[in-house]
Order: C-alpha cells, then sequence, then structure tokens
C-alpha cells in the first residue's frame, strides 16, 4: 500500500531537511562516526545479541549450559513430535543417500552424491528450491582474478569478518573450493554477469580487500539455485524428490551410525521411515523463529529444524552465540516486512533519520552498531515513526542519492527494489522508505568437519545449519558459496560413506527415547514439541477457536 | 496512532472471510486462520511458491498473481496454485546444441503456440514471456534467455496456455544453454581453478590456518585493498600469495 496521510505528512519533514543535508554531504560533511567507545556503548546497551536477556543455557543434552537464543533453546528443551516407542521402524523408502533440505546445499548435494553412483533421495518440507538461496540478492564470492587475488586473501577476509573465531579447516576448504565451485555453476550454465569476452565482473562486499563478489544481476541467489534445482531433477533416474515432505528424527543403527530419518508427510500427516546409508543435513537457517520477535529476512522454511534433529541425536553445537542482524529491513509495506534493503543505498549516500526527520546516526556505521542505533532512536528516544500495522521504523532517505548523483540513479542502480515498491504504490526515487533492523543469518549451527562430516558416523552437515565456517559474522557473498562448497563435499563425502562405510543394523530410535529421559529428569519441554517445521502466523482471533492446537500430530 | 480496519469480504476456496483490506491474500489467508502448509515461500515475491487464480466481481476475466505481492479486492474469488503440473525435458546441458533443434526435441508443443499472448499478460514478473517462446522457436537461445532471466517459475502462464507449453521448463533450458554454451567461459576462472589443483596456495593457506591470533590480526590489518574505483586489471604490490 502507499503511504498513508499520515506517514505522507511525515515523509514532508523530511523533505524539508532534505536541501541542506544534500548540500552538507556535497561539501564532503558528513555526519561524524561514533568512537570506540560510543560504538561499545551503543552495541552493550541495544544490539540484539548483548542483550541480558538474548542468551539462555541449554538445559539438556551434549551442549548443556552453553547459552543461545532463547527461542532455539526452546526448540531444543521439546520433545519430539513422535512418540518413539509407537513409530513403525520399517522402511517406506529405502536408499543409499538422505538429503534433508531442498535449498542450495541440498540440491548440490543431491548432484554430487549422484556423481559418485549414489540413489539420492531429497525431502524437502514445501519444494525443492523454496530455501534462503533463492532469495540471496548481492553475490558469490571466490578469489577467480589470478592477477590480483587467491584463496589466501580471501581466507585472510573470512576470518577479519568472522573476528577470527572460525574453525581453520572450514575456512580453508571453504576459500579453497571456491574457484571450482564457481567454475563449476558456470558449467552449468549459470548467467553470471559477464563482459563480452567472458570474464566474469566482480565487485567489493563488506570486508573484502579484492574484488570478488560475482553476480547475477540482482537475483544471484535465484539464478544459482533455479539452476541446481533444474540439474537435480534432470536424474529423476537417480534422485527422487519428495516435497511438502519433513524429516523430523533422526534414525540411528545398532552400529551407532546414522540410518535415515522419520518422515512426515504433510498432506496425509503420516510419520513413516526412510532408510539410508548416510544421511546429510541441509535444512538452513532459523529466521522464522523470529528470535527476539524480529522481522526476518528469511524463508518461510527456515525453523532451525536440523538443529533439533542432529542435537538429539548427541552433535554438537557451535557459534549460535552470535546471530546476524541486517540494519536496513523493510518495516512498510506490511506485504514485503522484513525484506532486505541492500547496504548499497547507504554507500551511495541515503541518510538515516528519525520521526522529526533528524540525523542520528551515521549511515555507514558497521552492521551491528548501525542496526543498534535504530534499536536505540525507536525503543529509548521513542522517535521512530509508527506504521498503520503498529510496527515501526526510521526512515533511510532514498531520493537524495538522485539528488546527490543525478537523476535517474536510484531507478537505475536498485531497479528490482524501485520496482517492487511502484508495485505498492511507493516510488523509492521521490519518497524515503521505512526501515528496522531484520534477522538475517544463523551464523552457528551443527557442528562439522570439512568434508561436512560429524560425530555421527554416517551423518552430514551443509550449508546454514552447519556452523564454524562464518566464526562469529559471516561477509556478504560467502553463504551462497558455502552452500555449494559443504554441499558438494557433504554429498561426494556421504556417497563415499554409503559405498564403504555403513554397515546394515537394526533400526532404532534410543536416542530420542534418552533424550526424553533426559528432558523429563529436568522438567523440560513438557508443554512443547519440536522441530518446529513451518511457523504458525495465524491471527489469534481466530486461534482460540482452534481447539486442536494441542494435538501434536498436525502442524500445529 | 491508532490503526483503523476496514473489513473486506472475500472467498477462499469457496469460503467467504472478512480480512482487512490492506493485506496481500497470503497475509489474509493467515487472517482468516490458515497456516500455510503449501502455497508459500519466500514471501518477497523471488520464489514463485504462492501462485493464485482469481475472479473479480462484474468481470469475465480469470486474474492471476502471487499471494504474497497481490492486494486483496473485495469479493475477490480465489484458488491458490502451490504448483502447476509442469513437462519437463530431461537433458544433458553439456551435450545440447544451442539451436532449435534442442527445443524441437525436448519442447515440441512450443511450435503449437498460437500468439494468443496469455502468457504475457499473466506474467506476475512482467516478462515478456511470448516473445521468449517465439525466440525458443526461431532458435534465439541469447534472447529466449535474456527476455526470461526474471521468470520465478510459478508456473502461472502455462495454467492459462492453449498451448499447453510449460514455459518457465523451457526458459531455464534456454538460459541454462546460453550460460553454459554460447557465452564464452571466463578464462581467468579456469586458470585459477587449475592453480588451485596444482596445490600453488597449500602453503600460505597452511601459514594462515597455524598463525597465532596477534600474527593473524597484523596480517589481516597489512591488507593490501583494491581501491573501489580501480579497474579490473589493478594489480597488487605484493604478489607473494598470488
Amino acid at each position: 500500500m502507499p503511504y498513508t496521510p499520515e506517514l505522507k505528512q511525515l515523509i514532508k519533514k523530511v523533505e524539508a531537511t532534505r536541501p541542506e543535508r544534500v548540500r552538507r554531504k556535497k561539501e564532503g560533511k558528513e555526519m561524524p562516526a561514533m568512537s570506540l567507545e560510543e560504538r561499545q556503548a551503543v552495541l552493550d546497551a541495544f544490539h540484539p545479541d548483548c542483550k541480558k536477556t538474548s542468551k539462555r543455557p541449554i538445559g539438556v543434552g551434549v551442549n548443556k549450559g552453553y547459552a543461545i537464543s532463547p527461542e532455539i533453546v526452546d526448540t531444543l528443551e521439546a520433545k519430539s513430535r513422535v512418540d518413539p516407542d509407537k513409530v513403525d521402524l520399517t522402511p517406506r523408502f529405502s536408499t543409499d543417500v538422505l538429503v534433508v533440505g531442498g535449498g542450495g546445499a541440498g540440491a548440490a548435494a543431491a548432484i554430487m552424491a549422484r556423481e559418485q553412483g549414489a540413489k539420492v533421495l531429497v525431502l524437502t518440507k514445501l519444494r525443492m528450491g523454496d530455501a534462503n538461496t533463492m532469495m540471496a540478492e548481492g553475490g558469490i564470492q571466490s578469489a577467480s582474478k589470478p592477477h590480483k587475488d587467491s584463496p589466501y586473501y580471501h581466507y585472510l577476509d573470512v576470518l577479519g569478518g568472522g573476528h577470527f573465531k572460525n574453525v581453520p579447516e572450514l575456512a580453508e576448504a571453504l576459500v579453497a573450493d571456491a574457484p571450482e565451485t564457481l567454475a563449476w555453476l558456470e558449467s552449468l550454465g549459470c548467467m553470471f554477469t559477464k563482459e563480452a569476452d567472458g570474464r566474469l565482473l566482480t565487485i567489493h562486499g563488506g570486508g573484502t580487500s579484492r574484488k570478488r563478489m560475482h553476480y547475477a544481476a540482482d537475483i544471484t541467489g535465484a539464478e544459482i539455485m533455479r539452476t541446481l534445482r533444474d540439474e537435480a531433477l534432470n536424474y529423476p533416474e537417480d534422485i527422487r524428490a519428495i516435497d511438502f515432505t519433513s524429516a523430523v528424527e533422526l534414525v540411528l543403527n545398532d552400529k551407532g551410525q546414522c540410518a535415515g530419518v522419520v518422515a512426515y508427510n504433510h498432506e496425509t500427516e503420516e510419520y513413516f521411515t526412510v532408510r539410508a546409508k548416510a544421511v546429510i543435513m541441509a535444512t538452513g537457517g532459523s529466521g522464522r523463529l523470529h528470535i527476539q520477535d524480529f522481522m526476518t529476512t528469511n524463508h518461510y522454511g527456515a525453523t532451525g529444524d536440523g538443529l533439533v534433529m542432529g542435537y538429539r541425536a548427541g552433535v554438537e553445537l557451535c557459534f549460535l552465540h552470535t546471530v546476524q542482524f541486517h540494519p536496513t529491513g523493510v518495516s512498510f509495506p506490511d506485504q514485503i516486512e522484513g525484506l532486505l534493503l541492500t547496504e548499497k543505498f547507504r554507500g551511495m549516500g541515503a541518510n538515516i533519520l528519525n520521526i522529526d526527520a533528524e540525523q542520528f546516526v551515521f549511515e555507514r556505521e558497521p552492521r551491528d552498531v548501525e542496526a543498534a542505533a535504530f534499536i536505540r532512536e525507536c525503543e529509548e528516544r521513542k522517535k521512530g515513526i509508527a506504521t498503520p500495522s503498529g510496527k515501526v521504523g526510521v526512515w533511510l532517505d532514498s531520493p537524495m542519492i538522485d539528488d546527490l548523483k543525478g537523476p535517474g540513479t536510484v531507478q537505475r542502480e536498485f531497479v528490482g527494489k524501485w520496482k517492487l515498491y511502484l508495485r505498492h504504490g511507493i516510488d523509492i526515487s521521490k519518497e524515503p522508505m521505512l526501515t528496522y533492523p531484520t534477522l538475517h543469518y544463523q551464523n552457528g549451527g551443527l557442528k562439522i568437519g570439512a568434508k561436512g562430516e560429524t560425530s555421527l558416523p554416517g551423518f552430514y552437515a551443509a550449508g546454514e545449519v552447519a556452523g564454524g565456517i562464518h566464526g562469529e559474522n559471516r561477509l556478504m557473498g560467502n553463504s551462497l558459496l558455502d552452500v555449494c562448497v559443504f554441499g558438494r563435499r557433504a554429498g561426494e563425502a556421504a556417497a563415499g560413506f554409503a559405498k564403504a562405510g555403513a554397515r546394515e543394523g537394526k533400526l532404532n530410535l534410543e536416542h530420542v527415547k534418552k533424550y526424553h529421559q533426559e528432558l523429563e529428569k529436568a522438567g523440560l519441554g513438557r508443554d512443547r514439541v519440536s522441530p518446529v517445521l513451518l511457523p504458525d502466523y495465524v491471527n489469534p482471533d481466530v486461534k482460540k477457536y482452534q481447539l486442536t492446537t494441542s494435538y501434536v500430530g498436525t502442524i500445529r | 496512532m491508532e490503526p483503523k480496519v476496514n473489513l473486506i469480504p472475500i472467498h477462499i476456496m469457496g469460503k467467504q472471510y472478512m480480512v482487512p483490506d490492506v493485506l496481500t491474500v497470503m497475509k489474509a489467508m493467515e487472517y482468516a486462520g490458515y497456516q500455510l502448509t503449501r502455497g508459500c515461500g519466500c514471501r518477497g515475491g523471488i520464489c514463485g511458491a504462492c501462485g493464485i487464480a482469481y475472479r473479480l466481481p462484474n468481470s469475465y476475466k480469470i486474474e492471476v498473481g502471487l499471494a504474497c505481492q497481490a492486494m486483496v479486492q473485495p469479493d475477490m474469488y480465489l484458488a491458490v496454485l502451490p504448483f502447476y503440473p509442469n513437462k519437463r525435458g530431461v537433458h544433458d546441458v553439456e551435450n545440447l546444441g544451442a539451436n532449435v533443434d534442442t527445443f524441437k526435441a525436448l519442447y515440441p508443443e512450443v511450435f503449437k503456440c498460437v500468439s494468443c499472448n496469455t502468457c504475457t499478460k499473466s506474467c506476475p514478473m512482467s516478462i515478456e514471456v511470448m516473445d521468449y517462446i517465439n525466440a525458443a522457436m526461431r532458435g534465439d537461445v541469447r534472447q529466449a534467455a535474456e527476455l526470461s532471466f526474471d521468470c520465478v517459475m510459478c508456473g502461472l502462464c502455462t495454467s492459462r496456455c492453449p498451448a499447453e507449453i510449460s514455459h518457465a521448463n523451457v526458459a531455464i533450458l534456454a538460459r541454462r544453454l546460453y550460460g553454459s554454451q554460447v557465452v564464452p567461459r571466463a578464462e581467468h576462472l579456469a586458470k585459477q581453478v587449475k592453480q588451485v589443483k596444482t596445490g600453488k596456495f597449500k602453503e600460505g593457506l597452511a601459514k594462515l590456518k597455524s598463525a597465532d591470533l596477534t600474527s593473524l590480526k597484523e596480517l589481516y590489518k597489512a591488507r593490501e585493498a583494491e581501491p573501489d574505483n580501480a579497474p579490473d586489471e589493478w594489480a597488487p604490490k605484493s604478489n607473494d600469495y598470488l
């Protein structure tokens, strides 16, 4: 919807202060950046990660005592969706490699496992390709230009971004595989933006020392995802994809190996067993758990299911104590709430303003500082702008980009967003945007080795569900790379294990029973089940009439 | 500011619900009490999971759109199409010709196109769908690829096509042919892949992996930054680890 008359009144204030702000900027008179002390103060007081209430120790399991977001802890301190004594462990399907999740990592894993001769089954709770990979815009990093870049420099950048906490072997795998992975995508037919002679265009991203961000216009993720999906679906004899079907629990065998999953058909509400010689968890992130009630840039299915399934089977979690927030998510119009507004808007000079059209923060502080400053302005100083549906935001003054760089710049440089807003009656080259920090990326996850292997034989993880690659903070352009690199690695390794390492054995859910006992002993999780599978945005007024909501057999 | 709610009637799968007039169809369904288990994806208009078909009062037209983008309208009468059955030709993209014969072999129905342009009119991404189908008929892989680049593969064009074409699959075939065969491969990338394979960077990476935090930070701070406005040919002063 277009701006309401009330909001249009407030935009007049923005227009009133704009000429003076543009003039100052043209003269190089920027609003001063914060000192390191000021930054720390606003982070400590207002960054979602630093809030006292932002973390709670996990009460059970292998990471007992590790403090992470309570919303994730809730899913860990919860019972299985099934009674482990009642599940029929007679396999309905048997396969060599089972991939849980149909996003970028899952599709890449399926393709590579097949290449190694494995029969592959992919379970996905929505459709193949319905995933965060599809939504990634900016690009994919790879040190592809030998005259100025190499995996060495890429590695340094990755470590600096991750506060030097990254697991070295994983960071090495990411950067060393990057050129080959990019060439693989190129050979599959991804339409990367190129010069006429085939040279790939590259730009900088936050924290890169060399321009190594490759892109396909402003829909890089969609281009990669739809190509990988198309390739995976190209081998119907070897790769079978079952849509609208979740995994809810890992199944182990009496040789101590992971040997399949309990699956759940969302349509028929049946739980059934899939046996596999190796399982790859590729369920993605957890933005839809809405940590601290934040909006999210994430896909509808990002509910952290893989964390729960792996954790119940004794696989450690790591780096989940940090969560990536992006300062500029859409807070109006509602139709696109939480959607990402690229850092490039601020890079090109757009100011950040409060309800009185005053600048309260320099627009190019680091992501975490910028986000914390927005929250302070709205929560403490009460100078945010209220939206008709009760949310809050600050102005991102996009029209001043045209004033600074010439008419038509906004439309040319941000054509995707310009068109999107226009569909809702807002011309962002003439009216500013309302924005607020949004939940963006799960920095941590299941602990893996460089081939995606975990402490549980036969169980692999790849993509956002895994942790350690990016340390405490991921750089732009390294997540598309991550899903492709580690999807490929896990696919190959799992196929190898299926051939050489897997042993026949009696299937069981003993780990779930044990986990339930531990929960019971701690007095936790009596009123919750997990994994979450899908978020629930049902109107609360309707919900109070949905009297079967305590029945755990359905999505609800 | 107290939100004012104006309720309007819409008909979801034949049942009437009163919903706020400011919502998208997707949010209106949730407002009505649906927990979506299909027909919902990115919620931002890029994944193509939430196609809908609907009619409006006093109009003979069948309208289509994406539930996450289309706004509710009074008395709209709608059904959700989580996907539309599509035909898909199995192929090996690296061994196909980037020419008309490929389309003839895999998607012969393309040539039944009657040029009604309904596909183009039904595209939520405003793609010139019929034009790229025509390009495929001419074997113009480049044009088919470029015109269809924004396709979200929702299948709404197929749902409206009298020639029963699976447009989105024709389009991705064109794009993959174009990307893998028509556009020249990046030579610099092939060179770098070779260098990685020969183990050229192993030693440097091993040094970094075993470096202590202090020296790692020093190396990080000392990185030579490529200027933002530098041309592609820019080269760093130090080429020790290139």
